[in-house]
C-alpha cells in the first residue's frame, strides 16, 4: 500500500518534469538489487539538481522590512538610496549583482577541498570519536587525530598540545579565565593590551570582578606594544600576559618573539590570540616561547564553529577548564568533538601549510596593488604600522567621509568598518582610538581583507569604485569644501557652545 | 612493476586538460579563478621535473586532487548564487 502511493507520487512528480515514468520505475527496480558504482552519477536529462539562492530577493526583502518599520514604501527606500547615489554607482549592466567579498578578517569562504574532506563525515562516518568499542568510533578517531597533527604542524607544536574548542572566543576565554583561576592562590595579576579582540578584553574584565588586577597596556600610534612598558608592568604576582599576534582590525603584527622571551625570563605564561595570524604568518611556538595560542578555523578557509587552543606541555601550563564533563581533550574541554568540523579544520590547516608560499605571494601582490590604489587619493591614510603588518588586512581612513555612509555607497563590495562584532553599533573602533586617532578619523576608516580566493580583477574594481565614491561623497561635504579652500579645520572656532 | 614508471607526456597533458576543464566548471567565480591559476602554476613549476620517483608521486597526488575537483565542481553547480559584480552575465560558457 505504502509502496504504491510512493510510486504514484513519483509518477506525478515525473510528469512535472516531462520525463517518462518507466525510467523512474526502472531506476527504482535497479536500485533495489545493487548500488550503482560511485563514479557513475547519472541524472535524468530533464532533472536539474541546481538550487539557486537568490541574493537579490533577500536584499529586497530586507528593504521592505526596513520600509515597513519606518512607514515608507519599499520602493521609496530603494529609490532614496539609488537617486542620491545614482552617479556614484557604476552602471554595469551585463554584470552580476552579488557583492565582491573583501571582509576576510570577519570570515573566509570555505575551501572546496575542505568541504570535500568534511562531506563523508556527514554522510557515512558518523561515529563518536570517543567510542572505542567499535569501528565507527575508531574511524572518526583516526580522522580527528590526523587533523590534530595537521593543526599542530603549522606552529611546530606536538599534536598532544592541541585542544579543540568551539572557536577562538572559547579558547581565549579558557585561557584568560582558566590560567588565573588555577594559580589564584599566589598570583593575582593579568597583563593584556588595549587593542585585543573584544573576547579577551571582556574576559579580562570579568576576571576583575573575581578579584584579579588587570593591566591594559597602551599601544603607540602604529599599534605596537612597547616592550619597556610591558617589562615595567610585570609584577611578582603576574601570572599571564596576553597579546594578540595579528590585530583583527589593522593587521599589525606584534613583536611576539620578544614578548615571549621577556615572559619566559620572568616565568610568566604567555598567551597569544592567533586567530588572525595562524597560517598567515610564520609562527613557531618553541622559537617564540609561546605557552598558549588560540586558533580559529573559519579564518583559514575552514568550517565555522571550531577552533583550537595550544597548551604547552613542557614546561606544563595548568588551567582550570570552563566546562565540566566527560573529560575529553585532556580534561580541558569536555564534550563530544565534531568530527566533520575537526576534519575540515585539519584539512584547512594542512592547506595553509602546503599553500603558504603561493598564498603569501598572491596576497602580497594584491595587497600592494590595493594599498597603492587607495592611497593615491589625497587625505587617505593607512592605519597601523606600515612595516609590521600582515598584508591581507588593510585599514584605510578616508578623511572627510563618514565611514558608514561610504559603506552604504559601496553596496557592491562586502567590507566592514572594523570588527564584525561592533559593526552593528555605530561606536567608533576602540582599536583606532587606542592608536590615538580621533573619533572622526576612526569613523571614516574601512577595513579591506584579501585572501586566497581574491582576484586581481576584484582589486581593480574595488580601487576604482572606492576612489569614485569617496570623491562623490566628499563633494557633498561642506567640510571638504573648506579643506579645499585651504581652511584648517582645527583653527575654526565653532560658535554656539 | 606497475606504478613505478613515470607518467608519459601524454598522460600528464591529459591530466592538465582535465584539471583546466574541471576548474572551469566551478560556478563560483573565486573558486574557478583560483583553481585555474593554481593548476597553471603547479604544472608550470614541475615542468622540468625529471626524477621519475618525484613524478610518480606528483602524478598520484594530482589524480587525488582531480577527484576532489570533479566532485566539488559538481557541487558548485548544484548550489548556485547570483553572479559577482565583476562577472559578465554573458560571454562565458556554462
Amino acid at each position: 500500500m505504502l509502496k504504491s502511493t510512493t510510486i504514484r507520487s513519483i509518477t506525478r512528480l515525473s510528469q512535472l518534469y516531462n520525463a517518462p515514468v518507466t525510467t523512474y520505475r526502472a531506476c527504482l527496480a535497479s536500485k533495489r538489487f545493487y548500488s550503482p558504482p560511485a563514479a557513475g552519477v547519472k541524472l535524468d536529462d530533464n532533472f536539474s539538481l541546481e538550487t539557486h539562492t537568490d541574493i537579490q530577493a533577500a536584499a529586497k526583502a530586507q528593504a521592505s522590512a526596513r520600509a515597513s518599520a519606518s512607514g515608507t514604501t519599499p520602493d521609496a527606500v530603494v529609490a532614496s538610496g539609488s537617486t542620491a547615489m545614482s552617479h556614484a554607482y557604476q552602471e554595469n549592466t551585463g554584470f552580476g549583482t552579488r557583492p565582491i567579498y573583501l571582509d576576510m578578517q570577519a570570515t573566509t569562504p570555505t575551501d572546496p577541498r575542505v568541504l570535500d574532506t568534511m562531506l563523508k563525515f556527514y554522510t557515512g562516518l558518523y561515529g563518536n570519536p570517543h567510542s572505542n568499542t567499535h569501528s565507527y568510533g575508531w574511524e572518526t578517531n583516526t580522522a580527528v587525530e590526523n587533523a590534530r597533527a595537521h593543526v599542530a604542524k603549522m606552529i611546530n607544536a606536538d599534536p598532544k598540545e592541541i585542544i579543540f574548542t568551539s572557536g577562538a572566543t572559547e579558547s581565549n576565554n579558557m585561557v584568560l579565565k582558566g590560567v588565573p583561576r588555577f594559580y589564584k592562590k599566589t598570583k593575582k595579576h593579568i597583563i593584556t593590551t588595549r587593542t585585543e579582540h573584544k573576547c579577551v578584553l571582556e574576559a579580562a574584565r570579568a576576571m576583575m570582578k573575581e578579584g584579579f588586577e588587570v593591566t591594559f597596556l597602551n599601544v603607540d600610534d602604529k599599534g605596537l606594544v612597547d616592550l619597556n612598558e610591558l617589562e615595567k608592568a610585570i609584577r611578582p604576582d603576574t601570572c599571564l600576559v596576553s597579546v594578540m599576534a595579528v590585530n583583527n582590525e589593522i593587521g599589525v603584527i606584534q613583536p611576539i618573539k620578544e614578548i615571549g622571551a621577556l615572559c619566559r625570563k620572568n616565568k610568566i605564561y604567555f598567551h597569544t590570540d592567533a586567530a588572525q595570524a595562524y597560517g598567515k604568518i610564520r609562527m613557531d611556538v618553541n622559537e617564540m616561547n609561546i605557552d598558549l595560542l588560540s586558533i580559529s578555523s573559519h579564518k583559514i578557509y575552514g568550517p565555522k564553529g571550531i577552533g583550537a587552543i595550544y597548551v604547552r606541555r613542557r614546561p606544563r601550563v595548568r588551567l582550570e577548564p570552563l566546562l565540566s564533563g566527560g573529560g575529553q581533550e585532556r580534561g580541558l574541554r569536555s564534550g563530544t568533538l565534531a568530527p566533520p568540523l575537526v576534519a575540515g579544520f585539519g584539512e584547512a590547516a594542512r592547506l595553509m601549510k602546503k599553500e603558504f608560499d603561493s598564498d603569501q605571494a598572491h596576497i602580497k601582490r594584491l595587497s600592494d596593488k590595493l594599498v597603492k590604489g587607495l592611497l593615491s587619493a589625497e587625505h587617505t591614510t593607512l592605519n597601523g604600522s606600515p612595516d609590521h603588518r600582515y598584508p591581507g588586512c588593510i585599514n584605510v581612513s578616508f578623511a572627510y567621509v563618514e565611514g558608514e555612509s561610504l559603506l552604504m555607497a559601496l553596496r557592491d563590495i562586502a567590507l566592514s568598518s572594523g570588527s564584525a562584532c561592533t559593526s552593528a553599533s555605530l561606536e567608533p573602533s576602540y582599536v583606532l582610538h587606542a592608536l590615538g586617532k580621533d573619533d572622526a578619523l576612526a569613523h571614516s576608516s574601512i577595513r579591506f581583507g584579501i585572501g586566497r580566493f581574491s582576484t586581481e580583477e576584484e582589486v581593480d574594481y574595488v580601487v576604482k569604485a572606492v576612489s569614485d565614491r569617496v570623491k562623490f561623497l566628499r563633494e557633498l561635504s561642506p567640510l571638504w569644501e573648506m579643506v579645499q579652500e585651504g581652511i584648517d579645520l582645527n583653527s575654526i572656532k565653532w560658535s554656539g557652545h | 612493476m606497475p606504478g613505478v614508471t613515470a607518467p608519459t607526456r601524454r598522460q600528464v597533458l591529459s591530466l592538465y586538460k582535465q584539471f583546466i576543464r574541471n576548474s572551469n566548471q566551478f560556478n563560483n567565480y573565486n573558486f574557478r579563478e583560483y583553481f585555474l591559476s593554481k593548476t597553471r602554476n603547479t604544472f608550470r613549476e614541475n615542468m622540468n621535473q625529471e626524477d621519475p620517483k618525484v613524478l610518480v608521486n606528483l602524478f598520484k597526488e594530482a589524480k587525488n586532487e582531480l577527484g576532489v575537483l570533479k566532485r566539488q565542481s559538481v557541487i558548485s553547480q548544484m548550489y548556485t548564487f547570483d553572479r559577482l559584480v565583476v562577472e559578465p552575465l554573458q560571454g562565458r560558457r556554462n
